[in-house]
Order: structure tokens, then C-alpha cells, then sequence
């Protein structure tokens, strides 16, 4: 399903859908026309580049910004419409795994991950500490439960934000930059984590992100933003194949291609002054 | 001339909009107060935070303002053949004004400056966000045990100042100067009323307790999620904190002595 240049077609399935989206931040549009849909058990990655919106997708879909035009869906309802308890109430089938982690910073890699069962659950301590160290286990951090963010690494720190954001098993999990400023072993095991995780909780994962072999590696659909709308989308394989000038230098990291080195300026010489 | 008053007005309805903004937040947490307490453990951890570490500080400098007060007072005192007032001197300067005022000063710079900067960094680190993304309210969950455990502080670490000043007094004017300790404690106990010194003193004190703890928490909560922004919203909420400290004082003891 590639429609480089065009609408993606809603998907009757979408666990997550945007219709004609708009948004923009103090009056400058972002996002122009944004149209796709996210259907349900797949890992679907939006990549785009720098400062194209993606992470705002991620808030508009939590309900942290509100779309100044067009419909954001989670689960057919219509995120926009709700109010504080309603859209809290969405939050909690949502896990989010933020840039950097945002872990709590005085609190343990265990409480951490026991902090949203703590704060929505009514269940008895041993039994939050069983499942706090099983979700620590599938991270591969149940070592580290007793250490303190400041003495984790940044990938395990992403590792435990993982482990946190899974803790009320949630039907979606939205990751924002999860492969930023790892090193390749973080990395690998981010991605293996990411794919592992969509099965075996049968969940739906939205990826952001920038990184093109290891998401390309886990993926099930790619949509690629620029301009403010989806320009390109469909599987990994279909994208590989595709001679859009803009996916092919998205894939391939060309300096040469529709998006220009530098930015709209006047002339150099005009700048420093020199006669011409 | 069209463009300066549009600028003005501009000026003006953003102020207007940004006290709103803050009465909201004010009002909020006063709204969530009453829950943050149903949380004990979260406000005995601030508490700890807010105020067992401001606890050194207020007693040092409740010390040092005594012994200061002990040797001003006996100064001025002994002119006049009054010295034995001045128990009931350092006890009423202590407790009417200086230490809710001291105390509160010392608070924004302390507990008020730390509160900022975690706040601040919670959100530049995108801990306040990530909270709002798991369904709880970090105004809830993070700032309404702050601010309850500094209005709780507050008062108590006030009254720590002044018992410690009088103390101070007391080792300046009865052991150094030679004052007479029966003429000392006697004076202090028959002119220091409970409920109009005392009282308005702690009254004072948790008025000022709600200043200084909204103000770094708001400020905080407003801070650019930058170094840069969160190093002068610390320096905003010492200045904010210690101006509206010293004018509500002045307001208050107008309200509250202004009559005698």
C-alpha cells in the first residue's frame, strides 16, 4: 500500500487513525493534511525529518495537544471530544516510552516501574513486587531493580522506561525516539524489545523515529512525513522499492535530493558584506 | 503612537492573562490539597525534603538574629534603666516580625530555590509529561504534597526561629551582659499575650508559607525546560518570594498591630 505523494486510504481495522489533521504551534502550521492509519497488533513507525511533527503526532494521539483541525482516533473514539477523566481514563490503556526515558528521577528502577500500578491499581504489595520484577525481566533489568536512574546507563534507563510503560499491559505503546543516542548493542536490543513486546502483549506500537535499518528491521508499515502530510508509506520492502527522489534520499541519508542542505537564505556574499 | 498603544494593550492583557493563569493554578492546588493529605506518606516526604533541611539554616540564623537582638536591645535599653525588658524586647521582636519574616526569607532561599529547580527539571526532563501520559495528575501527585508540606513547615520552623532567638537573647543578655535572668524570663512571660503575638506571628507565618511555596512551584512549573530557564526561574522565585513576603508583612502588621 504505497502512496508516495498522496492519501493514505483509512483502514476500516485502525486501532489508531488521523483524518485531515491540522496543528500547528503559535500560528505556524506543523502538520498540513495529515492522513494515516495505525491497524490493530502492528508496529507502525512515522519517520520524517527533524522538527516534521512526529513526536507531535505521538501528543496529539496522548491528548497533550489538541488538533486544530481534523479527527485523532484511538480505538474509534475521538480524542479531541474527550474530557480530563475520559481522556485519562484513554491514558491508561496507553504506555508511552519518552526520549530519554523520563524516568523519576527519586525514585528506584523498581518503583519506577511499580509507579503506575501503584498509582491505578488497588493490588497488594508482594503482588505488585511479582510483577514489577516480571516486567523488569523482560527488559532483562531484574538486576537492577534496586539502583537509582542516575546509575543506570542511558539504554538501560530506556529499558526500564519500557519496562514501566508496559507495566498495566496497555493495548497501545507509543515510542518516542527510542533508538536516539544508544549504541548499537542498546540499540539492537531496543528494537528486538520493541518487536517482542508488540506480540507477546498483542498490543499495537507506534514508533517515531529517525533510524532506518533497525526500524526498517521490526516495522510492519512506514509512514514518512515532510512538508506537514504523509508523503509516503507502506512496508518496509515497498519503501526499499520506491523511486520517490524524497524516500530515496530519506532511505539512503543523501545530501542531494528535494530536501535542500540549507536553509532559504540570501546570498552568502550579501551576508558577509563582500562586493560582488 | 497606534503601534505603542497596541503594544501597551498587548502588554497589559498578557499580564491580566498570566495572573489569571496563576490564581488558577492557586486555586488548584488549593483543591487538591485536601487529597494530598489522605497521602500522608508523599506530604512526610516533603516534609522531610522542605523542612528538616531547612532546619539547620533557621536555627543558626534564629541564633545569631538573638544574640544580635540581645546586644542591640541591651544597648538601647540601659539608657532608659530598662534593661531587665529585654527578655519581653527580643521576645516580641522575634515573634511578631522577625522570625515569620526571617524565617520565611530563608525559606525561599532554601526549600523554595530546590523546589523550583526539581520541578523545573521534572519538566524539562519530560517527567511531568511522562506522568500525564500514565493518567496521573502531576499536579496531584507531585506539587500538592509540596506545597501542603510547606505550609505545614512554614510555621513550625518560624516558631523554631523564634525559640531559638529568644535563646540567643537570653545567652547575650543573661550570661555575657549580666541582665538578670528572673527580671529576663518574668518580663517576657507578663507582656507576651498568646493570641495577639504568638498567634499573629503564626498567622503570619502560614500566610507567608503559602507564598513562598506557591511561588516555587508555580515558577518552577512555568520554567523554560532549559538550563538556562530553570537557572533563572530559581533566581525569579528568591526575588518574587522575598518581595512579596516583605509587603504582605507590612500589610499584615498593619491588619494586626496597626490599632495599638
Amino acid at each position: 500500500m504505497l502512496r508516495a505523494g498522496g492519501r493514505t486510504v483509512p483502514h476500516p481495522d485502525a486501532f489508531v487513525s488521523f483524518d485531515a489533521l491540522q496543528f500547528g504551534y503559535g500560528g505556524r502550521p506543523l502538520l498540513r493534511d495529515v492522513t494515516m492509519h495505525v491497524p490493530r497488533g502492528e508496529v507502525v513507525a512515522l519517520m520524517g525529518g527533524s522538527g516534521s511533527g512526529k513526536t507531535t503526532l505521538l501528543r496529539l494521539l496522548g491528548g497533550q495537544l489538541r488538533a486544530d483541525a481534523g479527527t485523532v482516533r484511538f480505538d474509534g473514539v475521538d480524542v479531541g471530544t474527550l474530557g480530563r477523566d475520559a481522556l485519562y481514563a484513554m491514558r491508561r490503556r496507553m504506555g508511552m516510552l519518552f526520549q530519554f526515558g523520563a524516568l523519576f528521577t527519586d525514585l528506584s528502577v523498581f518503583d519506577n516501574v511499580a509507579f503506575p500500578l501503584r498509582e491505578h491499581t488497588t493490588l497488594p504489595e508482594p503482588m505488585i513486587r511479582d510483577l514489577v520484577l516480571m516486567k523488569l525481566d523482560a527488559v532483562g533489568l531484574r538486576g537492577a531493580a534496586s539502583l537509582m536512574p542516575s546509575q543506570v546507563s542511558g539504554g538501560m534507563a530506556r529499558r526500564v522506561a519500557l519496562a514501566r510503560a508496559i507495566a498495566l499491559d496497555p493495548p497501545l505503546l507509543m515510542y518516542d525516539e527510542p533508538f536516539a543516542g544508544l549504541d548499537p548493542i542498546s540499540l539492537g536490543t531496543i528494537a528486538h524489545l520493541i518487536r517482542a513486546l508488540n506480540d507477546a502483549l498483542g498490543a499495537t506500537s507506534i514508533v517515531v523515529t529517525h533510524d532506518v535499518p533497525e526500524t526498517f528491521a521490526i516495522a510492519d508499515r512506514v509512514y514518512l512525513l515532510g512538508d506537514g502530510r504523509v508523503f509516503a508509506a507502506g512496508t518496509p520492502s515497498e519503501l526499499r522499492a520506491s523511486s520517490d527522489p524524497y524516500v530515496v534520499q530519506f532511505l539512503h541519508g543523501s545530501r542531494d535530493g528535494p530536501v535542500q542542505f540549507h536553509r532559504a537564505a540570501p546570498p552568502i556574499a550579501e551576508d558577509l558584506g563582500l562586493p560582488r | 503612537m497606534t503601534d505603542g498603544l497596541a503594544r501597551l494593550g498587548a502588554w497589559t492583557i498578557a499580564r491580566i492573562a498570566r495572573i489569571g493563569h496563576g490564581a488558577r493554578f492557586f486555586a488548584r492546588l488549593l483543591w487538591l490539597s485536601p487529597a494530598a493529605l489522605l497521602r500522608p506518606r508523599l506530604v512526610i516526604d516533603q516534609l522531610h525534603f522542605i523542612g528538616n533541611r531547612s532546619l539547620s539554616i533557621i536555627a543558626v540564623s534564629g541564633l545569631f538574629v538573638g544574640f544580635v537582638l540581645g546586644f542591640q536591645g541591651h544597648y538601647i535599653l540601659q539608657r532608659y534603666g530598662s534593661a531587665e525588658a529585654l527578655g519581653l524586647m527580643v521576645a516580641l521582636s522575634l515573634l511578631r516580625e522577625l522570625g515569620p519574616v526571617v524565617s520565611a526569607l530563608l525559606f525561599a532561599g532554601r526549600a523554595g530555590t530546590s523546589l523550583t529547580a526539581e520541578i523545573g527539571l521534572m519538566k524539562a526532563g519530560e517527567q511531568l509529561s511522562a506522568m500525564e501520559m500514565m493518567a496521573v495528575d502531576p499536579m496531584a501527585r507531585v506539587l500538592a504534597p509540596r506545597f501542603v508540606a510547606g505550609v505545614i513547615a512554614m510555621p513550625v520552623l518560624a516558631t523554631i526561629f523564634s525559640a531559638v532567638g529568644v535563646l540567643g537573647g537570653w545567652a547575650v543578655g543573661v550570661l555575657l551582659i549580666g541582665v538578670d535572668p528572673g527580671a529576663f524570663w518574668s518580663q517576657m512571660q507578663a507582656g507576651v499575650e498568646v493570641f495577639k503575638d504568638l498567634g499573629n506571628g503564626v498567622l503570619k507565618s502560614i500566610v507567608f508559607g503559602f507564598i513562598c511555596t506557591f511561588t516555587a512551584l508555580y515558577v518552577g512549573h512555568e520554567a523554560q525546560p532549559t538550563p538556562e530557564g530553570v537557572s533563572r526561574a530559581t533566581t525569579t522565585t528568591v526575588v518574587a518570594s522575598s518581595l512579596a513576603v516583605l509587603g504582605f508583612d507590612f500589610i499584615l502588621t498593619a491588619l494586626m498591630f496597626g490599632a495599638d
